[in-house]
């Protein structure tokens, strides 16, 4: 039972990540029916950017920051400069860009990096807080809760009461009659592509330190996970991106807890398989499923 | 979705036009035969290795064009198909010690790993059959991990090949082996997109509702055409593990998925000559980019500036070609 | 027709899809405050004219000049703010989002944010179907709502020149009409000066001034509204009744 409920609560700050990151898939799908296959690439740069600034001047907060910032601007880079020409005749195509630009990213760390793992720190101790006896979950997880929750409601806010929020979706839905109502719908698609690479970005530095370590590839099997909690919760769905990362979390941990790490990615491909045969629009969408 | 931009139509370009001028496979197949011949008795070893490599890159691009370039279905899960061929090989091989044998059970085991995951392919499109396939990509190598005491985790297995016959050397042998592997499956393959298969899986890429219309049954093509490409990654996998003389999970990482992407999208979707220039690629890039690398000095620059060389290119193929696959495939089969 | 007092000038108007252009040559003038329908049988360009005009479509060749300005080199998002307002074919209601959201993003261009909100307010008492609805997602309304909030929406933007593109398309003759009443309504009340396009033939030329009959994308003909109602041989030659 202990174990038990240590394992929810190690799953759900797992599934936090999961969830940041599987949101940030959303937003950029919603707004450019792209799915970012570069997004792990993307964020695991802006995590070398901040342990750069952190070795550089020592603070761990002065590199968080810089990897946001990072992220928001390799987002704009990323969709002014490469995908804002990807032609959509094929769905195809903007995947194939996307996994050319992991290529890039992946080679442009190891040029400057190296390939080897390299530890970074946390700015908050990772061992748990016992209750009762029982270890529920560390100053870390909490960082995280409350990370992921701020963006969470933060983006809630941003779509749903102001007046960006409302062109962004507009410009997503209804391109052109967007364009005809005065809404700049390339630059929301910019905006867009900047505040999914900061999320990914902060995505990357929660779950970074927690995992095996600094590596030009460390967010791969990450993106399978977030994946999967995005096509869990419906790939146009914000709620269930959320949701859907929870769930890949939990059972991440209860698989690792009691059947073995190594087994975990399997059930993450089950999962996937699983909704993907079953309900291919996510358990959360209220819309046909899209195929395209 | 309220998008008002209409459908372009794209022109018909009857295919009969550029099908005439192609030279019977049966010829091609004997001419390449008879050139990589030539070439394993007057390269020296070092190339005759990487020319081995080259037929069995293109094993597998082979089939992936098909898949890809004709059906439209894209797959990142190919490296790991690979692993699964390369696997089987070295499993069996060291049981059993036949290479013939060892060859059959990889392809026969990673076609069934093929049926199983075409099945799940055919339902469904773009970016989620994508991503489906890179979990296979990622996930599968950490089944070696899962089952070390058969897979023996991260180490790999050793595979006991058999000598060569007689006095050929190593390296030419290894490479005979990988260009008959290679050969017979684009023969195979030119023979197959030619019959009523092909028409089909075309059909199924061009408009999957008038192909469905047409009679054409469509989630059986594409299972189908998921298992020959998945056939044709069986058997190179096998190849792989014969010029490595073992396997391990670091031999088929995510990136070389990728890179079997980049090949056949740089190389020309669609045809077998843009699948084998794909697999040229794969070789001399890697080999270009390590000489790079040695000259500079920097060890970070190896391997790593062919990652960046490869993706560079497929971004800007993709951007350059204005259809993007689409045309790519198109203006080939214009000239 | 053409010369001074035209909001309106289309000259020389060439555009179309890939090589093959599906406008000839079009050459069109819209006086201000005026209602001219565009009519034609399916396939005749009308939408194509519009989409042109707006700039959702480049032109391949001829002039665009509104109010004096040519709008070749403006921008689909400037439309607006120049006083244009097009509402597509299908109605162009963005269906995730509800009637609220609707007509708030047809003024969110707008700098003056009181009238913005009074406009809204005028758009609901115009149409109190939609005063109901707000909170109701596009996609929940019926085509007469999704109507109403297409055109309530355009009207948000306080436009001079109203591009209207088949308004009667799937609706109940009744809808129509109290659609095409509304339009007369507004032209006199505000001056609003309206291009219509329409299939829906009788319907168009009960309240405009003028009629441009479309064929294979060239103008075949342009008169008063009454005397193409009375032309039987032009009726059975291009319009279909």
């Amino acid at each position: 039972m202990d174990r038990f409920v240590y394992l929810t609560f190690d799953g759900l700050s797992r599934g936090a990540v999961y969830a940041a990151f599987a949101l940030a898939l959303v937003l950029i799908w919603r707004a450019a029916r792209i799915v970012n296959f570069a997004q792990g690439a993307m964020a695991v740069a802006a995590v070398y950017v901040a342990y750069s600034v952190t070795d550089a001047t020592g603070s761990y907060w002065l590199g968080f920051v810089a990897a946001i910032v990072f992220g928001l601007l390799l987002g704009v880079a990323v969709e002014k400069t490469v995908m804002r020409f990807v032609d959509h005749s094929s769905p195809l195509n903007g995947v194939v860009v996307a996994l050319g630009l992991v290529l890039i990213v992946q080679g442009v760390l190891g040029i400057l990096f190296g390939n080897e793992y390299r530890p970074i720190e946390t700015p908050f101790r990772r061992d748990a807080f016992e209750v009762g006896g029982i270890a529920l979950l560390s100053r870390y997880d909490v960082f995280v809760f409350a990370a992921v929750g701020a963006v969470v409601v933060a983006l809630t806010l941003l779509f749903t009461r102001t007046a960006v929020g409302l062109r962004m979706r507009a410009a997503a839905f209804a391109p052109d009659v967007s364009r005809l109502l005065g809404v700049p719908v390339g630059g929301m698609l910019t905006l867009g592509w900047a505040l999914a690479a900061a999320v990914g970005s902060l995505a990357g530095m929660l779950v970074v330190p927690t995992e095996l370590g600094l590596h030009p590839t460390a967010m791969d099997v990450v993106f399978v996970s977030a994946f999967t909690a995005a096509v869990v919760g419906g790939l146009d769905s914000p709620i269930g991106a959320v949701t859907g990362g929870l769930v890949v979390g939990l059972l991440l941990s209860y698989v690792s807890g009691y059947l073995g790490a190594t087994v975990a990615p399997m059930a993450v491909l089950f999962l996937l398989v699983a909704v993907l045969l079953g309900r291919p629009g996510g358990l959360f969408s209220h819309s046909k499923a899209r195929l395209a | 979705m309220t998008d008002l931009r209409e459908k372009s139509v794209a022109p018909v370009v009857p295919e009969k036009v550029g099908r005439k001028r192609r030279i019977p496979p049966a010829v091609a197949i004997l001419l390449g035969a008879a050139l990589i011949l030539i070439l394993t008795y007057t390269l020296p070893p070092f190339r005759n290795y990487q020319l081995a490599t080259v037929g069995a890159y293109f094993t597998v691009t082979a089939g992936l064009t098909v898949l890809t370039g004709l059906n439209g279905q894209l797959s990142l899960g190919h490296g790991a198909l690979m692993a699964t061929g390369a696997y089987t090989f070295a499993l069996t091989q060291n049981r059993w010690l036949s290479m013939p044998l060892s060859v059959l059970a990889a392809i026969v085991v990673t076609t069934l790993a093929g049926v199983v995951i075409g099945l799940a392919a055919a339902r469904l499109r773009g970016p989620y059959l994508a991503g489906l396939t890179l979990a296979v990509a990622v996930v599968v190598p950490s089944v070696t991990s899962t089952f070390d005491t058969t897979f023996n985790s991260d180490m790999g297995l050793s595979i006991a090949l058999d000598p060569p016959p007689g006095t050929i050397p190593m390296e030419r042998w290894q490479a005979w082996l990988c260009w008959a592997g290679a050969l017979v499956t684009a023969f195979l393959l030119a023979t197959l997109t030619r019959g009523r298969f092909g028409r089909d899986i075309r059909a199924v890429r061009d408009d999957e509702t008038a192909a469905r219309l047409a009679g054409v049954h469509v989630a059986r093509t594409q299972v189908l055409a998921f298992v020959v490409s998945a056939a044709c990654a069986g058997l190179a996998g096998a190849l792989f593990a014969v010029l490595a003389q073992s396997v391990s999970p670091g031999a088929f990482p995510l990136t070389l998925s990728l890179f079997l992407v980049m090949a056949i999208v740089i190389g020309g979707l669609g045809r077998l000559v843009g699948a084998l220039l794909g697999a040229l690629l794969l070789v001399l890039l890697p080999a270009l980019a390590q000489t790079a690398g040695e000259r500079s000095g920097s060890q970070h620059l190896e391997g790593n500036l062919a990652l960046v060389i490869f993706g560079v290119v497929l971004v800007v193929v993709m951007l350059a070609a204005p259809g993007g696959l689409a045309s790519i495939r198109f203006t080939l089969r214009r000239k | 027709m053409t010369g001074a007092g035209a909001l309106l000038e289309v000259d020389g108007l060439t555009a179309g899809y890939g090589a093959a252009p599906v406008l000839h040559d079009v050459r069109l003038s819209v006086p201000s405050g005026a209602i001219i329908a565009v009519l034609g049988a399916n396939g005749a360009g009308k939408t194509t004219l519009l989409r042109t005009l707006s700039g959702l479509l480049r032109a391949a060749r001829g002039s665009v000049v509104f109010d004096g300005e040519d709008l070749r080199g403006v921008k689909v998002e400037h439309l607006v703010r120049r006083g244009i307002a097009h509402v597509p074919e299908g109605r162009g209601v963005v269906t995730e989002l509800t009637v609220d959201e609707n007509l708030r993003l047809g003024g969110l261009w707008r700098r003056d944010r009181l009238d913005a909100a009074r406009a809204l307010d005028e758009v609901y008492d115009l149409f109190p179907a939609l005063a109901q609805r707000r909170a109701s997602a596009g996609h929940q309304l019926s085509g007469g709502e999704r109507q109403m909030l297409a055109l309530g929406r355009a009207l948000i933007g306080r436009p001079r020149l109203l591009l209207l593109d088949e308004p009667s398309l799937g609706l109940a003759p009744r809808i129509t009409a109290q659609i095409m009443a509304l339009l007369r309504d507004l032209r006199e009340r505000t001056g609003l000066t309206v291009l219509l396009v329409e299939q829906n033939v009788r319907s168009a030329l009960s309240i405009a001034d003028e009629g441009v009959v479309l064929s294979l994308g060239r103008v075949v003909t342009r008169n008063n509204a009454a005397e193409l109602r009375d032309d039987a041989d032009l009726r059975h030659a291009y319009l279909g009744f």
